[in-house]
């Protein structure tokens, strides 16, 4: 069994957006819209701040909302990686996954299914790296197997100090940020 | 000051600044679909108890006809909401036990024969169609003779209303991501406010003064009930967690207040309640004005609901 993640250094990351750019390009996203993105996050009190910067995507959830409420089973779990897809044609675009996803990851494309990161299924299947995690200029960015003690990914949450965004959600997010 | 302050580079359509992947469409379906599920129960229980035998050609066939006439309409208006329209036949390719949409889309195709045979147990007369379909009228008689299978299908459309009217709450309520939906209670609001709006619908149409007093009556007590439910599901939300209570406020003293304190609780329920009392206490007399006004409420109850939920979000308590 594989249970992909991703790592996000944010130590490193400079918020370039060489991440949002590659993805662009490899996936086709249409312009206008974003399967990835940066968002900086700045929280204290002045001049006491502190600011941290995030790449972010869908979180390959553990427990995804977005897979359960579809109707159709349209959005579901491949069998490698427990990777979060969206198989196009069996899409009715009903948006219950926008809804139900609380990070609002996904979005519909203009073709009309919904669409998100699909952690570069395609690439990764042929022994690549995701096309964000690759281009990154800082290497902040790792992806890696979770159940595989000896992955890069395990050994950095073995190490390092870590988070998710917005735990609370209940649907156990599968990319880290390293504080 | 404690500053939390979020930059995001994303500005996806529909989703942000503020999410709205609904419009007008799904409040319309879950009202139309509240009504419908409000006909098959009142219905249902006029031809299951076999009260009002004289004008059961308004109850149990007109009623459940509209019925049909409105679910079609409800069903049109989230087809029109649909962004992948010609893939829609994919919902009746599988049943997925973990999406209320999925059995909600099988629900209704159930609705249809089950208020189809409800309306004609009481196929009128000929004198009272344009023209008469010899087999249907047949079918009719031999059904209405058996008065156990006729309380028996009177039965089924008292549960297979309560089902759907409960269904419309539960398809949002299941969207845990939007705090303001996420209440347990969601599903008992939509399946009274949808009881209370047939009341007042079925109260404007009825031929006799003894059925029009007993609709009112009940609407009456699904008007009270509402006010109850309503605040169960503010209170539950308001002290659930940070999230849920930034989302009520949405409803209680931010943007959507005016129109949920005036059109929903004002207009919607409490004027109206108050004229029928008067009416069931003989004060005054029946008129269409606070059904109306019960059934406005209704719809805009969904609106306010779809609308404002799409715009609680777990990050709102986290300083976006
Ligand atoms: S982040 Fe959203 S879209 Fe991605 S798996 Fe989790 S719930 Fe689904
Ligand atoms: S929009 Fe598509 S993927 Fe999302 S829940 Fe509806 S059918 Fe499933």
């Amino acid at each position: 069994m594989s249970r992909y993640a991703m790592v996000i250094d944010t130590k490193k990351c400079v918020g370039c957006m060489d991440c949002v750019v590659a993805c662009k390009t490899e996936n086709n996203v249409p312009e206008g819209y974003n399967r990835d993105w940066i968002v900086q996050d700045v929280m204290g009190k002045f001049p006491d701040l502190h600011m941290e910067i995030r790449s972010e995507r869908c979180n390959h959830c553990d427990e995804p909302p977005c897979v359960h409420c579809c109707p159709t089973g349209a959005s579901h779990v491949h069998e490698r990686g427990g990777v979060v897809l969206v198989e196009h044609n069996k899409c009715i675009g009903c948006k219950a996954c926008l809804a139900s996803c609380p990070y609002d990851a996904r979005f519909i494309h203009p073709d009309g299914y919904a669409d998100k990161c699909t952690f570069c299924i395609h690439r990764v299947e042929v022994g690549l790296l995701p096309a964000c995690v690759s281009v990154c200029p800082t290497h902040c960015m790792y992806f890696g197997n979770l159940d595989d003690p000896a992955s890069d990914v395990n050994k950095l949450l073995n190490s390092r100090s870590h988070h998710a965004v917005l735990p609370e959600a209940g649907t156990k997010p599968h990319i880290f940020y390293l504080t | 000051m404690t500053t939390h302050e979020i930059t995001t580079t994303r500005m996806n359509p529909m989703i942000d600044p503020g999410m709205h992947i609904w419009g007008w469409e799904i409040p319309v379906y879950l009202f139309l679909g509240g009504l419908v599920a409000g006909f098959m129960v009142i219905s249902g229980y006029f031809l299951f108890s076999g009260r009002f035998q004289e004008s059961r050609h308004v109850t149990c066939f007109r009623a459940p006809l509209t019925g049909l006439i409105l679910i079609s309409l409800g069903m049109f208006a989230l087809f029109l909401d649909l962004e992948h329209k010609l893939y829609a036949w994919r919902l009746y390719t599988t049943i997925k036990i973990a999406s209320p949409m999925s059995w909600g889309a099988w629900i209704l195709v159930l609705v249809y024969p089950a208020m189809a045979i409800m309306a004609l147990i009481h196929l009128p007369d000929q004198k009272h169609l344009p023209i008469r379909v010899e087999f249907l009228h047949k079918l009719s008689q031999s059904l209405r003779s058996h008065e156990g299978l006729a309380k028996t299908i009177g039965a089924i459309n008292m549960l297979g209303g309560a089902i759907l009217g409960m269904y419309t709450g539960v398809l949002l309520s299941s969207l845990g991501a939007r705090p303001l939906w996420s209440s347990s209670s969601l599903w008992l609001l939509f399946l009274v406010s949808g009881m209370s709006a047939t009341a007042a619908f079925i109260h404007m149409v009825a031929p006799t003064k003894a059925e029009r007093e007993l609709l009112a009556k009940a609407d009456n007590g699904f008007l009270s009930l509402e006010l109850f439910v309503l605040a169960l599901y503010l209170i539950g939300l308001a002290t659930t967690s940070d999230v849920h209570a930034d989302a009520v406020r949405l409803l209680i003293s931010g943007t959507y207040a005016p129109v949920f304190w005036i059109f929903v609780i004002g207009v919607g329920i409490v004027i109206p309640l108050g004229i029928q009392i008067l009416a069931v206490n003989h004060k005054v007399k029946h008129t269409s004005i606070p059904p109306l006004m019960v059934i406005a409420g209704g719809l805009i109850l969904r609106f306010v609901i779809v609308m404002a939920g799409q715009h609680s979000h777990w990050s709102n308590a986290h300083g976006l």
